[in-house]
């Protein structure tokens, strides 16, 4: 009988988990994510501290030690771990130097088309009459371009470089943000609560952002990561196209470029740079999935 | 219908304009002077650059800049390639039909491929087939193609010497272009093996073009088949006692393939931009190649209007696309 009692008098937090620990608890499920967040975070952890990490300077060259091979492979030596490349310089430290350049372009881009996206996206969805069906229009021309293509145009005529490729990425990016935050802020507009702060008076700024906005997050955070991934994709294939970074600054898609001539005997200069950007990307992948599966449920199935 | 059609067509127009708009204000965008970037390194004296600006027509304002640019698309004037001096549109249509036979290649694979991978999958949920199927596809989204394309040639053409490593054909047989197709252009010839040979030079550029794809209509019949075999018409079938064959193929699979559809249509883009890449791997001479090294080269009216020929293709595609989803589903059709 006493139990009943007690009951009760436990903390509300015991029944309903803070937002954050729900989420968290959701996402530690998939086994996948989880491990895609430990990869991420060994990149982090490279990309930040690169030049402690990385045994030599990424554009140091060794003219004795040209197309070396890894070190458990005949004829490679132990001074050089993953080998060296065409001109003599290290891999291992010219693949954790080009993990610093590819998350750079990745959040840098990621920043530079959220945030006007989701301006973008907000005012269209405020404005369904006038700004709105523009924005929406301008948007659909720039998703008529395939996303590369786009981006081998404007760097095509901007020339080459680290600035140019993340301003192409940003811009190739961008549409998507704001077709998402206006379809979230249309199906938002039309719930109770915005109705209610509407009649208690709230301005149109307060309304977006205060509002509004919040509750649009979770597809916008999603979209955030998988473009993540994306923006580095195409960061690699505008370098391998010699139009992204140019060397001799190592980044994984230019060091591929150079990498081609050497596919006939040197197999680590041309596999080792691809595999970077595959497994980043990949775990980049399995991360947005894990974010959607826990922060949305509803989309679970939806591919 | 007609008036679901005449609302596309409507939509096409201004995205369209905006295209052209896009294509125009790219050229313009060159930082410096247009005259001196185009002519490279020499020098130029001014009586050569007003000359060049006044045929370019780079004097007048923008606007008029503008219209005389429509105005010769009307005309289906798309100028003429700096380096060759041979018409744009001739060179798109010659090196068009090589990236269409690779793309139609590609989405064979992926179609066939991915659908049936997603349907086996989905039918044993939960098994390693399906662990295995969601895995590969979740590795080939993410794979950047131009250094799988590396890889394979690594291994099958300079490892194994199966395959060639670029081209579309051997240079010891003399085709002749008859439908821009080489698998049927050496149907057609009498050259011996000439066909297998071709087959040979594209089985891996299709490989590398269909990954992307493959893997993003594996996921998607999946996840579509799943959802369309909790259905209640499903449960009916099954009850009628008709085979689970025909439940799967002609209730299930017939439905499922709706968003597949869409899919694949939104796969034509992943394609074309695919198909850059591809194309320099393999020295393929399509469009994409003829693209990147026409930016190589400066070659800026190549550049713009191919930009804008496969923008146009693009749209094209995706109105297409629409259509046949709107008959596809009356929902579609009249909506708003």
């Amino acid at each position: 009988m006493s139990s009943i009692e007690t009951l009760p008098a436990a903390e509300p937090t015991a029944y309903y988990p803070s937002p954050l620990r729900e989420f968290w608890s959701a996402f530690k499920r998939n086994k996948g994510a989880l491990g895609g967040l430990i990869f991420m975070l060994m990149l982090v952890v490279c990309a930040l501290f690169a030049s402690v990490l990385a045994p030599y300077n990424p554009t140091e060259q060794f003219r004795d030690f040209l197309l070396t091979p890894p070190a458990w492979q005949e004829g490679g030596t132990s001074q050089f771990l993953l080998g060296t490349d065409e001109l003599g310089r290290d891999m291992l430290s010219r693949l954790v130097h080009g993990a610093r350049l590819s998350l750079l372009i990745g959040l840098a881009s990621v920043v530079f088309s959220l945030v006007p996206g989701i301006l973008l996206g907000l005012l269209a969805g405020f404005s369904p009459t006038r700004l709105g069906p523009f924005i929406m229009r301008l948007m659909d021309i720039m998703l008529a371009l395939p996303s590369l293509l786009l981006a081998v145009a404007i760097v095509a005529i901007l020339g080459p470089g680290l600035i140019n490729t993340i301003f192409a990425i940003a811009i190739v990016s961008l549409p998507s943000y704001v077709r998402l935050t206006r379809a979230a802020v249309m199906t938002e507009l039309n719930r109770d609560y915005v109705t209610a702060s509407r009649l208690a008076g709230a301005g149109t700024l307060r309304l977006m952002f205060i509002s509004v906005l919040p509750n649009c997050m979770a597809p916008l955070i999603v979209q955030a990561t998988l473009s993540f991934s994306s923006a580095i994709l195409d960061a690699a294939a505008l370098g391998f196209l010699g139009l992204g970074v140019q060397p001799p600054t190592p980044e994984w898609g230019t060091m591929l470029a150079s990498a081609r001539d050497y596919i006939e005997r040197a197999w680590w200069v041309v596999s080792l740079p691809g595999l970077a950007i595959l497994l980043s990307v990949l775990a980049i992948n399995l991360l947005g999935d894990g974010l959607r599966d826990a922060l949305d449920p509803k989309l679970k199935n939806a591919a | 219908m007609l008036s679901f059609i005449a609302r596309r067509v409507g939509l096409l127009i201004p995205t369209f304009f905006g295209i052209t708009l896009l294509t125009f204000a790219l050229i313009r965008m060159i930082p410096g002077d247009p005259v001196e970037v185009m002519m490279g390194e020499r020098k130029v004296d001014p009586e050569m650059h007003a000359q060049a600006m006044e045929r370019l027509g780079l004097n007048k304002p923008l606007y008029m800049q503008y219209l005389d640019y429509i105005g010769d698309l009307a005309q289906g004037d798309l100028g003429e390639s700096l380096r060759t001096r041979t018409s744009v549109w001739k060179e798109f249509t010659t090196l068009f039909p090589a990236t269409l036979e690779l793309a139609f290649a590609a989405l064979i694979i992926a179609g066939t491929l991915g659908v049936l991978a997603g349907v086996v999958a989905a039918l044993k949920r939960g098994s390693l087939f399906d662990h295995g199927v969601m895995g590969i596809s979740l590795v080939g989204y993410s794979m950047p193609i131009f250094w799988w394309g590396l890889i394979l040639i690594m291994f099958f053409s300079v490892g194994l010497g199966w395959t060639p490593v670029s081209g579309r054909i051997d240079l010891l047989y003399d085709v002749q272009p008859v439908t821009g197709f080489m698998l049927i252009d050496t149907l057609l010839s009498d050259e011996e093996g000439a066909f297998l040979d071709a087959l040979h030079h594209m089985i891996l550029p299709a490989i590398v073009l269909a990954t992307i794809p493959l893997a993003v209509i594996a996921r998607m019949t999946r996840s579509a088949m799943l959802e369309v075999l909790r259905e209640d018409y499903v449960r009916t079938a099954r009850a009628k006692g008709l085979s689970p064959n025909r439940v799967v193929f002609v209730h299930g699979l017939r439905n499922a393939l709706i968003p597949v559809l869409t899919v694949f249509g939104l796969q034509i883009g992943t394609l074309l931009a695919g198909a850059v890449l591809t194309e320099t791997i393999f020295s393929w001479p399509g469009i994409g190649k003829w693209l990147i090294e026409s930016i190589g080269a400066r070659d800026y009216p190549v550049v713009q209007n191919g930009i804008l020929l496969v923008a146009c293709l693009v749209i094209l595609v995706n109105f297409t696309v629409d259509i046949l989803y709107g008959l596809a589903n009356p929902r579609i059709r009249h909506q708003r």
